[in-house]
């Protein structure tokens, strides 16, 4: 879902700037120096799992994620994404220098928005709500940033109205699917390593044992 | 897909330029392109493009596969622009009408698409990804985030290794991908894996970092000093802005 470069007006890719910029710098600020690590090697593996190619019918879709991502880092989704798409255009050229701002804020602000929408229900321990709000995370993350490409291309040109359309007719698709895997990725990691979601309460102490610890 | 840098090996010219100077070349030529909108800047802009990636002396069959991929997606602003414009109609496929201004800009998009790309290759895919991120770092890029970027780039390759790992699994055990639940599922667990894995492998390598004295700062073994070839490129980068500025907002032509 990459705008290419050459497209947008410049109206648009300043806008873009100004908001992947705003975006990172609150990412950043709330990760500390410590947790830099983590979310650098979480990020990497967003970009492999991003080369997923799952198949539909006699086409195949890559995995996009960023509800995901979302719910894993927060606002450090931002920062995450930026640095992701900038290796993109390093290594595949997908994207240049200019397009890297619209194209962080479509992808980042979705993922943002999903944490706050969903990151607390995802936690419950009610099975169906929780697979619920995992698909509507999965599903509505993709949807947004659908439909963002389509307004960044609308207020563009008008006359780029088709292609909008069709940008978001696309993805329905992918928008299943998303949803789909989300809702077995979320409880594949509720059952494997809980504490990498969203509003996981440490569970107590016992005998000075830490669960934590122990289950790894 | 392989992830590589495909252009890094190479001792031309602008291999050798000093990396501050080929991104904030890079960064500025971009812009300027892509605001242009005048038939003449843009080719002259493609013009710089090319004699930059000629310079740069690449493997010309990668650069034309990369280019290629990249006008996959042009072509389909060329299936609509033309028809949904409001204009002049040129000439007439059955019913629809292929408009004057339709093509001029699907043209356009494709010459600044292009000679952005191509300019990119040239300058910012001819330098190593490190070097990439301590130039970043001299260039008022916030310290934290040139260590997520460099960090993100280590561990890509780590990561891509465990990718593989499962996928072996998988397939080892008989899985044949296909449009069912199955299938999604095992991709699901399979990226779930993955970012456990992360998640895990992150935390201890903060922990090695810190064992081996890690005090919030990476240092860089190059320096990078301003020879007389930077010098010279500078003026000549220079020139070529002010000659892509001068034929887009001035009445020359």
């Amino acid at each position: 879902m990459h705008i290419s470069e050459g497209v947008l007006s410049g109206p648009v890719i300043a806008t873009g700037f100004a908001l992947a910029a705003i975006g990172t710098v609150i990412g950043l600020k709330k990760l500390d120096y410590e947790r830099i690590p983590r979310a650098g090697v979480l990020s990497a593996s967003f970009f492999i799992a991003s080369l997923i190619h799952v198949p539909i019918g006699p086409s195949s879709v890559h995995l996009i994620l960023n509800g995901i991502i979302g719910l894993l880092l927060g606002w450090a989704a931002f920062p995450a994404i930026l640095v992701a798409l900038t290796l993109q255009a390093i290594f595949f050229q997908f994207g240049g220098i200019t397009t890297l701002g619209v194209n962080t804020v479509n992808m980042a602000l979705p993922a943002v928005l999903c944490y706050y929408m969903f990151g607390r229900l995802i936690i419950r321990k009610g099975n169906l709500i929780e697979s619920i709000a995992a698909f509507a995370c999965g599903f509505i993350s993709v949807f947004m940033s659908a439909i963002m490409v389509g307004l960044s291309l609308m207020f563009t040109e008008e006359n780029f109205f088709d292609v909008a359309t069709l940008v978001v007719a696309a993805h329905i698709p992918v928008m299943i699917i998303e949803g789909i895997i989300a809702v077995f990725c979320v409880a594949f990691l509720k059952k494997v390593q809980p504490s990498m979601l969203p509003g996981y309460i440490v569970p107590q102490r016992v005998f000075g044992i830490d669960p934590e610890i122990e289950r790894r | 897909m392989m992830i590589e840098e495909s252009f890094v090996n190479g001792n031309s010219l602008i291999h050798r330029l000093n990396p501050v100077l080929k991104i904030g070349f890079a960064i500025i030529y971009s812009f300027v392109v892509a605001v242009s909108s005048k038939f003449p800047s843009l080719f002259a802009a493609l013009f710089i493009a090319l004699f930059l990636v000629i310079l740069a002396r690449l493997n010309p069959r990668k650069a034309a596969v990369r280019l290629a991929a990249v006008n996959g997606i042009i072509i389909l602003f060329w299936f609509f622009l033309p028809f949904t414009f409001q204009g002049e109609a040129l000439f007439h496929i059955g019913p629809f009408a292929v408009t004057r201004p339709g093509v001029i800009f699907a043209a356009g998009i494709t010459l600044k698409a292009n000679a952005i790309l191509i300019a990119f290759i040239a300058l910012v895919a001819t330098m190593r990804v490190t070097t990439l991120g301590h130039a970043l770092n001299s260039m008022l890029i916030p310290e934290k985030l040139v260590q997520f970027f460099l960090l993100t780039y280590r561990y890509l390759f780590v990561i891509q290794t465990e990718y593989q790992k499962l996928t072996r699994a998988v397939k080892v055990r008989g899985f044949r991908p296909g449009t069912n639940l199955h299938t999604y599922r095992t991709y699901a667990y399979l990226a779930g894996m993955l970012f456990v894995r992360a998640s895990v492998r992150g935390e201890r390598v903060y922990q090695a970092m810190l064992c081996r004295g890690f005090k919030g700062k990476f240092y860089s073994l190059h320096e990078y000093s301003i020879s007389k070839a930077d010098i010279t490129c500078a003026v000549f980068m220079t020139a070529a802005i002010v000659i892509l500025v001068v034929l887009e907002w001035t009445k020359i032509i």
